[in-house]
């Protein structure tokens, strides 16, 4: 799939976003979001008294009413544009996905071993358990029609309309490389597979309710927030309520003045509530999901995309996550009698031909150690001899030269069918290299073993540096392999992990995951295997691979597009990124407030206390000129916070003292100090245009 | 300030955490009921009213228990006051209290708050100072500790049902707390001179004559007018003077201890016979703070981190020397239009008492009104445009700079639950404080606790302002007259109980509307901070790492500062821009 990534203000984007902006001025949709709610009622109600101005009898000027409403409904406007902007971003890769689930066609059959007859039968219409065969080039040119299992067949299927990866993956019957997903295609050969979704329940509907459905449900810290912006705006509805009596009264008291008038409290009242984090509440938590998206992470929920950011255990699996997957050769330690050289030359001449990453290695040790120059295996005459299940060896034959590699106890039958000898002493380095936790590799020549290759994992590139950044976000990093205790600890060190747990079992994870939580922690990790099912269920953020079983995916509430066991560090972040910039925009916008006051209470009441005009410190140029430029400020200051909301205030793990310290700092401070410039140059502004 | 306040607010703190830290670790043993003695003695007690010390109660039947006994002692100083003329210990034969005040006043000193719409020595007998206004001073104190002590529970607590035992909680604090300190505390102050006798008041012979006017009265009693319509005022000449008597010491102790602050006399600490000299002024000072101090410590040292307690404390000493330094500055200023006559130049000295001069009469001030207790050496209403701001805006606050015994400190808890909020989002996790993760539920209680005090003093006010009966109580017109009004409902929501006088309140009107409003400032704050206790009880609690937000050291307690000055100032900046800002600015204005 070619997942399209926009820039901020995309035309594409803005255009209908203006639009639904528009078309969300509905009373419905505003119900939903109680401060803007008040804007809107606001907004209403000054155009009522800027219609009545029109007949005459106004308590301002129609002009001021008419400016005053105006800026009050682009305020609405403009958060409604920002909520249209987030979700026409989830939308775009919604329709995408969407295009995934084209009408297609499926041959059901009654059992594995069908062959060519089956029953053809609309692709929504198959229910869990059906099974259904698909080959590459048949009627629907090998797509599959939903999630399933493979039961039976291997083949290679393109899987990049999920992942964007374009390289194919095998896919075949038991173990953990299971399962395949609707939409993806198969590209050689055929499978069997047993439906595990029915219509509307598959993957790709799930990914799509979740990117379009984030807005509707509130994550549980969005609720509590929203009851936090709720109760301040009551209080703001009192504050300015109160303030028509406190006016009535100062004014008789002082007999001077007008008491303040309904558009001014109106505009108050809009100043102080927190229209700005209020507005863009929806759209950050909308933009967050629609980031996890573009990380290639599936969450089944907003809900789950926060607790990652509590995270402060993170299990990850040696395999894949720390080390590469594939060990790497290490050592040649020949038998007794033979010369290391003898046995390099032989495990390079037996791996030339192996492209795996373990025979890769081994040639490239020999050159490193003994400068041995790969060798054009056909000029040699050599006939390479493949991996297999049965020998559980490979090699090459040259002449009556048989150079084999593989497992020690597949050597052993190898040489002892071959009446040879396997010497104790490699024996005994084959024990001795397991101990360490690495793998050996036994060479022999006919009937003569020569010696051992070790091959030992490798630990990523970088991945140290990952654990020391999690380790300053103050997350915990514990290394599961099911190695032993030596091997485990080796890595542990070299890797930089905080602990390990070695020899592990699935239910040492599990009871592992449970310890953690006991004591008060939440655990977070990545698994693929049928058996990571458990562990996945009671980890509080669990990232399946894509590559999993069924198992494992509907086990855990994120799934990882890529398989990238390391993208758990990305979604710990963007986890934090949406708490981070909801709590930096409700601190922003509640700062506001102060200049705000200063702004509006002086020109409000200045005319009962000519001395309040001490109080403008702005230096606003007229009462109607100070409300009018507060007003718009509070409106254009939502525009100008859009890209924020949208890409989210950016994390650093600095530890949360420090990070506090500054996003104080930028977003408290900055918010006290902000307005007042904003409302200045407004002001500065509508003196220039003769509008003061 | 100068350095003879500076050194009065340094002796003033010092003394006050020397105390504090050993009632602290006596509070604590006492509310964990690990007094074994004490527990003896109480078991009879139990055994007598049927309650089990031991059951632990949920939030509800908790905040229900406390509810009922408040409501009891209401009625209880209802009834005394309204039939006080028909019992013994009323050696003046004073008469029944008018049912509105009586109203007032029940609730004014069942929900700590004492407000006193009455004079004391002209209306309240002995027995009802004493059975009635005097033991509401202990059961209120207790009530506030009580709520205090099932809040710190809910955090020290994990995977709990319960807060605790209301009737034990109450029982052990008014017992082993209470009662011996204010004993204590009162031989004290008989020690310096404050009265204490059940002998009918005094009549003696000045030395000097007292003249005066005093309006001519009709038949009915009514005042007779002149022909301008102003009352007749007729010049008068004395030689004797009544001096009211009573048991003054014992009810002192409780008013200061227990943040009360309802005087004895209508003067209350600037009375001699409640206050006679600068060392028992001191002593009341240190008593007004020593409670909400020593439960701030309690907290740390019940939550298992002392460091929280100290950083609590920290944040009150933070804001409250800061309107020390505001009030006194405004106070040594004096007015600039009397200095200008030069009849004054040593600072605002209007309506203080000589005895105690400016820096401790501003330092008091300051201390009543940041603790709920509303005892006052000065009137309140004489002080500086700006130096009155500052009590008024301490209350405004919400009473969480010490205040009042137990409310001040879960007052406190509520903004800092507040500030762990929006400061957690900040650092991005989902808030937790002490290991309690602050969620939908905690927010709704924290919104009412904080939202129901503005408006309530915000709404008072505005009802106020605009009945004809509450703008009938103004003494003086224009904005001071609105800073009146704004005083007293602040006053009363927040239950401070300070007056700033220059209003009529013992009016129906007045009664009525400061009566519902410390009701309900008390108790629709309490249940709502038992409703956070309950739900914090029942989670478990998270171990702190590095990524969690520390709730302890400078930064914390800045912002926690900040936060409490924020959310007051954004609710009360235009009030206050329209009472003693104006007076402020007309009186320093050109």
């Amino acid at each position: 799939m070619t997942r399209k990534t926009f820039t901020l203000f995309d035309p594409a984007l803005a255009g209908p976003a203006a639009v639904e902006a528009l078309r969300k001025l509905h009373p419905r949709v505003q119900w939903r979001n109680p401060v803007m709610l008040v804007v809107y009622a606001g907004a209403a109600f000054t155009t009522l008294l800027w219609l009545q101005a029109l007949g005459g009898n106004g308590e301002a000027s129609a002009g001021f009413i008419l400016a005053v409403a105006l800026w009050l409904w682009f305020t609405l406007l403009f958060a409604n544009f920002a909520e249209a902007l987030a979700e026409g971003r989830s939308k775009a890769q919604a329709a995408s996905l969407r295009a995934l689930k084209q009408e297609s066609w499926a041959c059901r059959v009654r059992d594995a071993e069908a062959r060519g007859e089956g029953e053809r039968i609309a692709a929504n219409a198959l229910r869990r358990g059906d099974l259904v065969r698909v080959e590459a080039g048949d009627d629907s040119q090998g797509l599959i029609p939903a999630d399933g299992e493979v039961i039976a067949g291997v083949a290679s299927v393109d899987e990049s309309a999920i992942t964007g990866e374009s390289a194919p993956v095998i896919r075949e019957a038991g173990g953990d490389f299971s399962a395949v997903t609707g939409g993806t295609r198969v590209l050689s050969d055929w499978i069997v597979l047993r439906v595990t979704a029915n219509p509307g329940e598959t993957f790709v509907d799930r990914m799509i309710a979740m990117v379009e459905g984030a807005r509707r449900q509130k994550t549980p810290n969005e609720i509590a927030l929203s009851t936090l912006l709720v109760a301040l705006t009551l209080v703001f509805l009192v504050v300015t309520a109160s303030l028509l009596p406190f006016s009535l009264f100062s004014v008789a008291a002082a007999g001077a003045g007008q008491p303040v008038t309904l558009t001014v409290l109106v505009a108050l009242l809009v100043c102080l509530i927190p229209t700005t984090i209020a507005g863009l509440l929806s759209a950050v938590g909308v933009a967050g999901m629609s980031r996890m998206m573009q990380a290639n992470v599936i969450a089944t929920s907003g809900r789950a995309v926060e607790a990652a950011g509590d995270v402060d255990v993170l299990l990850l699996d040696k395999t894949g996550t720390i080390t590469l997957g594939n060990r790497q050769a290490a050592a040649f330690l020949p038998a007794p009698g033979i010369s290391e050289r003898e046995l390099a030359d032989a495990a390079q001449l037996a791996s030339l031909a192996d492209e795996t990453p373990e025979g890769r290695s081994i040639v490239v040790l020999a050159k490193q150690r003994f400068a041995l120059r790969e060798r054009d295996i056909a000029a040699l005459g050599a006939s390479f001899v493949h991996f297999s299940a049965q020998t559980r060896m490979s090699g090459v034959d040259m002449g009556a030269r048989q150079l084999r590699k593989g497992a020690a106890e597949a050597i052993r039958r190898h040489v002892e069918a071959q009446a040879g000898h396997f010497p104790p002493a490699v024996q005994a380095t084959v024990d001795e290299v397991s101990r360490r936790g690495s793998t050996p590799l036994v060479v022999a020549d006919g009937g003569r073993v020569l010696g051992a290759i070790e091959l030992k994992d490798v630990v990523k590139g970088g991945i140290k540096e990952r654990f020391a950044e999690l380790r300053r976000m103050g997350i915990e990093t514990v290394m599961v392999t099911g190695d032993n205790r030596l091997t485990a600890a080796a890595i542990a060190a070299e890797a930089g992990v905080d602990d390990f747990l070695a020899e592990a079992t699935p239910e040492d994870k599990l009871r592992l995951i449970r310890r953690y939580q006991d004591a008060g922690r939440l655990v977070a990790m990545t698994g693929d295997g049928t058996n990571d099912a458990p562990a996945l269920a009671q980890a509080d953020v669990a990232v399946a691979m894509n590559t999993g079983t069924q198992a494992a995916k509907e086990a855990g509430n994120m799934v990882d597009l890529d398989s990238n066991p390391t993208k758990l560090i990305e979604v710990v972040e963007t986890g934090k990124q949406m708490l981070m910039t909801r709590g930096s925009l409700t601190t922003f916008s509640i700062a506001n407030d102060i200049a705000k006051f200063f702004a509006i209470i002086p020109a409000a009441f200045v005319g009962t206390y000519p001395q309040l005009a001490t109080l403008n410190l702005m230096g606003l140029t007229s009462p109607g000129s100070a409300i009018l430029s507060a007003v718009i400020f509070n409106a254009l200051i939502i525009v100008a916070l859009i890209p924020l909301a949208l890409r989210g205030v950016r994390y650093r793990p600095v530890g949360a003292a420090a990070l506090l310290r500054r996003n104080l700092l930028v977003y408290g401070a900055g918010g006290l100090v902000a307005p007042f410039a904003g409302i200045k140059l407004i002001d500065l502004g509508l003196a220039a245009a003769g509008w003061a | 300030m100068n350095a003879q306040a500076w050194m009065l607010l340094c002796a003033f703190l010092a003394v006050l955490l020397l105390l504090a830290v050993p009632t602290a670790a006596w509070l604590a043993r006492v509310m964990e009921g690990r007094f074994a003695l004490g527990a003896r003695i109480e078991a009879p007690l139990y055994r007598l009213a049927g309650v089990r010390p031991q059951e632990d109660m949920g939030w509800l039947r908790y905040a229900l228990a406390l509810l009922l006994f408040n409501l009891l002692g209401t009625l209880a100083v209802y009834a005394l006051q309204r039939l006080q003329a028909v019992l013994p210990f009323n050696p003046e034969g004073m008469g029944a209290i008018a049912a509105d005040s009586a109203f007032n006043t029940a609730i004014s000193f069942a929900s700590n708050t004492n407000w006193q719409g009455y004079a004391g020595e002209t209306s309240m007998s002995y027995l009802t100072q004493m059975l009635a206004l005097t033991v509401q001073n202990f059961l209120s104190a207790a009530t506030g500790i009580a709520v205090a002590t099932a809040l710190i529970r809910g955090f020290a607590r994990g995977s709990s049902a319960g807060i605790g035992n209301a009737w034990a909680d109450l029982t052990r604090v008014t017992l082993w707390v209470l009662l011996p300190a204010s004993a204590l505390l009162a031989l004290f102050f008989v020690s310096q001179g404050v009265i204490q006798n059940l002998a009918p008041y005094q009549q003696v012979e000045t030395l000097e004559a007292l003249q005066y006017e005093a309006p001519r009265t009709g038949p009915d009693g009514a005042p007779l007018l002149d022909a301008d319509g102003k009352p007749d005022m007729q010049p008068q000449q004395s030689r004797s003077q009544t001096l009211a008597m009573g048991p003054v010491a014992s009810q002192e102790a409780i008013k200061v201890l227990g943040t009360n602050g309802g005087g004895f006399f209508n003067a209350n600490s600037a009375h001699p016979y409640e206050n006679p000299n600068a060392l028992s002024n001191f002593a009341q000072m240190v008593a007004i703070f020593l409670i909400p101090a020593a439960l701030c410590l309690v907290f740390g040292r019940l939550v298992g981190d002392p460091r929280q307690g100290w950083t609590l404390l920290a944040a009150m000493t933070l804001l409250f020397v800061l309107a020390v330094i505001a009030l006194t500055h405004y106070e040594a200023l004096g007015n600039p239009r009397l200095a200008a006559l030069g009849v004054a130049d040593g600072g605002n000295l209007e309506g203080k008492e000589l005895r105690f001069g400016i820096a401790a009469s501003s330092l008091f001030a300051v201390i009543t009104t940041a603790a709920s207790c509303g005892a006052v050496i000065a009137m309140h209403d004489a002080l500086t445009p700006l130096g009155g701001a500052v009590p008024l805006a301490l209350m405004q606050l919400g009473e969480v700079v010490f205040g009042g015994v137990g409310s001040g400190l879960y007052g406190m808890l509520v903004f800092a639950l507040l500030a762990v909020f929006i400061a957690g989002l900040m650092i991005g996790r989902t808030p937790e404080y002490l290991g309690k993760k602050i969620e939908a539920y905690e927010m709704k209680m924290v919104a009412i606790a904080i939202l129901v005090t503005p408006l309530l003093v915000l709404g008072g006010t505005a009802l106020a302002v605009m009945a004809d009966a509450g703008r009938a109580g103004i003494a003086n017109p224009s904005a001071h007259g609105f800073s009146e009004i704004l005083y007293a409902l602040s006053s009363a929501a927040n239950n401070n109980g300070s007056a700033f006088a220059g209003l009529s309140a013992n009016t129906p009107f007045y009664n009525a509307l400061l009566g519902v409003a410390m009701c309900l400032g008390r108790y629709a704050v309490m249940v709502p901070v038992l409703a956070i206790a309950g739900s914090l009880a029942a989670k478990k609690r998270l171990a702190a790492g590095a990524g969690t937000l520390p709730t302890h050291g400078p930064l914390f307690v800045t912002l926690l500062a900040g936060t409490v000055l924020l959310v007051g100032l954004l609710n009360y900046l235009p009030a206050l821009a329209l009472g003693p800002v104006v007076e402020h600015l007309a009186l320093f204005g050109h």
